[in-house]
């Protein structure tokens, strides 16, 4: 049995109690934890510190060991997520580090190799068709239909649903009430993706899947999907965002998961994560081929790419004071030295390298 | 909301979109008129040896071209470009039914195939004294019925080989052209050699143009059931419908 997560009160719609609406969740677990216990996940439960007051809520998702492999390739390699209910979620990672290929297997898209999911209280691959009024999904590469308008596309995804949204409302919710009949076709790109957005939160869903909501956007249209998002978190949605933008993560997310090559390499907050920055220094500098090579006991590394030499220390003094002496030693002339703390996207393309190595 | 009434809004949703696509309408709509037009003009509308006229053969022939331009054609390649442009995995994220779904799609393209039945038997009756006897009238609609769900099983099994957008109406059309010249639909099958028939008639585009010719034929004295060519046609709906259901994408092939 482990310890469930706080609630992150700031973010749920309901800050009484936790809403019990969701009928596949067993809320007491009377056959495994005893009365007094509720369910996180279904392997999972966490003893009530107050019998009979609910302070906790099950999951929105939560994954253990998600594993997928494509013949010899590993695309996930035993990953374990868990998303409040409420909580924005940042998955963070570069392109191939497993971010789609995750979110798919959440959405139910495509059918894991190994391990347990659960979105929702249901296994993707087993839940019926009802699971899916409650999830909305802004999809990578998914265009509208050209020959409706905004507003009729919106129309017709409401018709999906059993509750829908009012479709009016919808489209005034992403600000595009006033292009709601105009052609999808004639819409520019900005405009589209809240067209997506709509399409997604017009089934009035709790769960909000964005895959890469703002990959190959202009600075001002990134702002303006950042704001639409924000506002996702006011109508007490859940959201699961995958992004390979730091600054984006930083922005949106109340927790961020880092993964890398398949295997999630860190978790926390921004600042969680940023307090991991301010412990390491980076000392670089370009070092020409003829030199002789730096003392192993430093760590360095060659970044093939560009030819530089770089070391990452928490002791930026004594390591750069061994550097320096055994350079003045050596005669090596240390060209471009720097000495540089790393920003969060260094962290995070470290982060990912290391996943990989 | 019950499924009947998701799929007459989705029915009316993809008349609307068909209506509004230059491209689709122009190949199911237009295209089979002027063709029926140009072929009595170029045979002349004579009277066969029988004492039936020419285009009692085109008629039903250009019907054929239009049935399957609506049920066959037309969805294969608009279901391609929708899988290939994300919009069916869309689709497939909400709490539709995937058969409600594609049942619409289905009815959309028997709807215009059944407008284009009337149209076609109209302009043959104004135009060129085609009769449809009264007679023959079932045996028109079990045609059309049929064929139009064997052709649209036949459309969506077709989607699961085109690889792209691009492909769809190049790899469709590959296959239907060639088929519509051997099914006598613009030759008549008594002009051509009988192993361009023996081909043909392995087909179904081949049997849904017999049948609708008894439909159209002057001199039947009764309802004449083309049972023979019916159930070709519906063995090739289940072939389609059976890798429809084992073969079918809704995710793009990217």
């Amino acid at each position: 049995m482990r310890a469930t997560a706080v609630i992150n009160v700031r973010n749920r719609p309901s800050d009484v109690m936790p809403n019990f609406k969701y009928t596949p969740f067993r809320t007491y677990c009377p056959e495994r934890c005893g009365y007094g216990s509720v369910w996180t996940a279904s392997w999972e439960c966490t003893r009530l510190s107050t019998p009979g007051k609910v302070e906790t809520m099950p999951l929105a998702i939560a994954a253990r060991d998600l594993r997928m492999d494509y013949g010899n390739f590993t695309a996930v390699d035993g990953i374990d997520l868990e998303v409040e209910q409420g909580e924005i979620l940042a998955f963070l990672g570069s392109n191939g580090a497993g971010k789609t290929t995750t979110i798919e297997i959440l959405e139910g898209f495509r059918k894991r190799t190994g391990g347990q999911v659960e979105v929702l209280g249901y296994d993707p691959e087993k839940a019926p068709l009802s699971w899916r009024e409650r999830i909305g999904i802004v999809l990578q590469e998914s265009e509208p239909i050209p020959e409706l308008t905004a507003g009729e596309a919106v129309h017709m995804q409401a018709g999906y649903y059993e509750s829908p949204r009012d479709p009016r409302e919808t489209l005034e919710l992403v600000g595009l009430i006033d292009s709601a009949d105009h052609r999808t076709r004639k819409l520019s790109g900005g405009q589209k993706r809240r067209l997506d957005l709509a399409l997604a939160l017009v089934g009035d869903p709790d769960l909000v899947f964005l895959d890469e909501p703002t990959t190959g956007f202009d600075p001002s249209a990134r702002r303006e999907s950042w704001g639409m998002i924000e506002a996702l978190r006011d109508l007490g949605k859940t959201v699961l965002l995958t992004t390979h933008y730091m600054d984006e993560a930083e922005q949106l997310a109340d927790r961020i998961v880092v993964i890398g090559a398949g295997k999630i390499v860190a978790r926390g907050t921004a600042d969680e994560l940023a307090t991991k920055v301010d412990a390491t220094t980076r000392i670089s500098w370009r070092p020409n081929p003829s030199d002789a090579q730096p003392p192993a006991a430093l760590g360095v590394r060659v970044e093939p790419a560009t030819g530089i030499a770089r070391i990452d220390t928490t002791d930026s003094l004594v390591t750069l004071h061994q550097l320096t002496n055994w350079a003045t030693e050596m005669s090596v002339p240390l060209p471009e030295l720097n000495v540089a703390r790393p920003t969060l996207e260094d962290v995070f393309l470290q982060l990912t390298e290391g996943g990989g190595a | 909301m019950s499924n009947i009434t998701r799929i007459i809004r989705q029915l009316k949703f993809d008349l609307l979109i068909f209506r509004r696509n230059p491209a689709a309408s122009f190949f199911t709509v237009i295209l089979p008129l002027i063709f029926l037009v140009i072929f009595t003009s170029i045979f002349g509308n004579e009277t066969l040896e029988n004492g039936a006229q020419v285009a009692t053969v085109y008629v039903p022939g250009i019907l054929t071209l239009a049935i399957a331009s609506a049920t066959l054609v037309n969805p294969a390649i608009t279901m391609t470009t929708r899988r290939e442009r994300g919009m069916l995995k869309r689709v497939r994220s909400t709490p539709i039914p995937p058969w409600v779904f594609v049942l619409s799609q289905a009815l959309a393209g028997f709807v215009i195939a059944a407008v284009m039945t009337v149209i076609i038997t109209l302009i043959g009756r104004v135009l060129y004294g085609v009769e449809l006897q009264f007679v023959t009238l079932p045996n028109l609609i079990i045609s059309l019925l049929v064929g139009a769900m064997a052709f649209s099983a036949l459309g969506l099994a077709l989607t699961t080989i085109i690889p792209s957008e691009d492909a769809a109406p190049a790899v469709t059309n590959a296959i239907m052209l060639p088929l519509y010249f051997i099914s006598g639909v613009f030759v008549p099958a008594e002009s051509t050699p009988s192993w361009v028939d023996t081909v043909g008639n392995i087909f179904p585009v081949a049997h849904l143009n017999q049948a609708l010719q008894e439909s159209y034929n002057p001199f039947a004295d009764g309802a004449a059931w083309p049972w023979d060519h019916w159930l070709v046609i519906a063995a090739w709906g289940v072939v389609g419908l059976i890798v429809t259901l084992k073969t079918f994408r809704w995710t793009p092939n990217r």
